[in-house]
């Protein structure tokens, strides 16, 4: 994997003696969409926060293009941009004038034409003149977006851009990743909600009280998240499962009264109606139905609990 | 040494500025002529002269200093502390630039600010007294040091600043006395013996004497120590910012 930015061993304790970070490993490839997955307080915005320069590391190393981002942090830092979670920006100002500032912070020359595009990539061109504090809770979070991206960074870090953010704008937001990563930016997003992530990331990686539990290509956890479990349970208990129904893969229940069938959700066909049917000819009487899924969330809850353990 | 950098933060804060010109301008105007009525006419015109200067012009150097300290300590520090307090410090400390870039930033556009009033003041002086200049340049010298020396310790106030009260605890309890003790409005020469020794050790005197003396030649202590005294404060506050910004000290965890 050719790395953009790496994460060696990485441990930060704060001055209260918490520890955000215990020893995390991470490397992400240049253009992917990393989604970070994990619950409050997990260590997602320290993680951020230390690649980003803003919090300084206990011990372990971080690389950015190549750049150490303690010994050469301006190399490191210049290829960055952050959109914070708070939405913090200057009230008085205008969006323009901020989004310039941004820039120039970065040690870019001052370039109206490329603010405007990145005003207009945003759908804020329209307001670009005016003050922030004139502007809803959505289009403020686009100006952090404008900000972070005025000096043209290869790797965006966004934390937690869609919290407390209605539906519409959250697809909104999706939408603008997309075209972020379209044009070739890394993009590193931290969340709680398992559909972002499912949404819109090439890989996913959870972590969990400082340490990173997994770090998957999405297709491959989705394909363990899209199986689903339907259960019958029998009338007449059985010994073996009848040889026209072995096609099926089933799994009986050691006492003889259920069968498991496993099929995917996503597939074209699930195969659920011609199971049924063919246990009904088979001669089993069914007693009930139940259907179960293995989700992100499941996997994700696994992984915590067997981290506590 | 990012320049860019450094124009974007002197620019922003200067915007600021200019945002707010109206009041910018017409509360030091206005708080001056107040001071010129107050002192220079309704007390001054008991008083007569001072050193063989008239009260009135006496306390022109006093007052432009007054009000450049504490418009450079509240602007610097205010500079700083607001971008903490709205959160938007974040970007400052994400970004490509080292300490002495973001003093430069924020102490210079501090520093001008202070400098604009100061020189509103002694046009607005001159409405109300004749004065005359002896030495522009040393003049214009203690002007600048003072300005850009009172913002950085405004600056070192933002920082250390943890909320609003004391943001305002300093400037209130610490610069306005000194200012006010430092003969602003009487040359310490008036004083009782005991209470001329105390003086002595108020860092502002020396900076209110080499401006007066850039005004009218005669000054409380010898020019050399003022420059010496304003040299060896901008030359502290500058290693408190550096061991600031080294340490991280209320800033970055």
């Amino acid at each position: 994997m050719n790395a953009i930015v790496s994460i060696k061993n990485l441990h930060k304790a704060y001055d209260s003696g918490f520890v955000a970070l215990r020893g995390v490993d991470l490397d992400i490839a240049e253009g992917e969409i990393l989604a970070l997955l994990g619950p409050n307080g997990a260590g997602k915005t320290t993680l951020i926060s230390t690649v980003c320069g803003i919090t300084v590391p206990t011990s372990g190393k971080i690389t950015v293009g190549g750049h150490d981002t303690v010994t050469d942090y301006r190399a490191a830092r210049s290829l960055i941009g952050l959109v914070p979670q708070e939405i913090n920006l200057e009230p008085f100002e205008t969006v323009e004038n901020t989004v310039s500032f941004s820039r120039g912070l970065f040690g870019k020359k001052k370039d109206p034409a490329r603010v405007a595009e990145v005003l207009k990539m945003l759908s804020l061109d329209d307001k670009a003149k005016s003050k922030i504090k004139e502007l809803s809770g959505g289009m403020k979070r686009r100006v952090l977006i404008a900000k972070a991206l005025a000096h043209e960074p290869r790797v965006l870090f966004l934390d937690e851009p869609t919290a407390g953010v209605d539906v519409e704008l959250r697809k909104d937001m999706w939408n603008v990743v997309a075209d972020l990563k379209a044009h070739g930016v890394t993009i590193i997003l931290t969340t709680h909600y398992i559909e972002e992530a499912e949404a819109i990331a090439d890989r996913v990686g959870i972590i969990s009280k400082g340490e990173i539990l997994l770090v998957q290509n999405k297709d491959e956890m989705m394909a363990q998240m899209g199986r689903k479990e339907l259960r019958v349970d029998l009338v007449e208990p059985v010994e073996t499962i009848p040889d026209a129904l072995t096609k099926y893969d089933l799994v009986l229940a050691p006492n003889g009264r259920a069968v498991t069938y496993t099929y995917d959700t996503r597939a074209e066909r699930t195969g659920i109606r011609t199971v049924l049917n063919d246990l009904d000819a088979a001669g089993l009487r069914m007693a009930d139905l139940q259907t179960q899924q293995s989700s992100l969330e499941e996997i994700f809850t696994t992984l915590v609990k067997e981290q506590s353990a | 040494m990012n320049w860019t950098a450094i124009r974007a933060i002197y620019v922003f804060e200067m915007a600021r500025f200019f945002r707010t010109l109206t009041q910018s301008l017409i509360s030091p105007v206005l708080s001056t002529s107040l001071y010129f009525v107050v002192f220079g006419t309704a007390i001054g015109s008991r008083i007569e002269t001072v050193e063989d200067v008239s009260y009135g012009a006496f306390i022109v150097p006093g007052l432009i200093m007054l009000s450049v300290m504490t418009q450079a300590t509240s602007n610097a520090s205010f500079g700083i502390y607001f971008p903490k307090f709205i959160g938007t410090i974040y970007e400052l400390l994400s970004a490509p630039v080292n300490f002495l870039e973001i003093t430069l930033g924020y102490v210079g556009a501090a520093a001008t600010k202070a400098l604009f009033i100061g020189v509103i003041i002694f046009v607005t002086a001159f409405f109300f007294v004749d004065i005359t200049v002896q030495h522009p340049f040393a003049m214009i010298a203690f002007l600048l040091m003072t300005c850009v020396s009172f913002a950085l310790l405004g600056f070192i106030i933002g920082i250390w600043a943890g909320n609003f009260e004391q943001l305002q605890l300093i400037p209130l309890l610490v610069i306005t006395p000194l200012v006010f003790l430092g003969g602003s409005f009487y040359s310490v020469t008036m004083l009782p013996p005991i209470w001329q020794t105390i003086t002595m050790f108020n860092p502002v005197v020396y900076l209110i004497s080499g401006f007066r003396w850039a005004f009218f030649g005669t000054a409380d202590v010898p020019v050399a120590i003022s420059l010496a005294a304003i040299a060896f404060f901008m030359a502290a506050c500058l290693a408190a910012i550096w061991w600031i910004f080294r340490t991280g000290w209320r800033i970055r965890q």
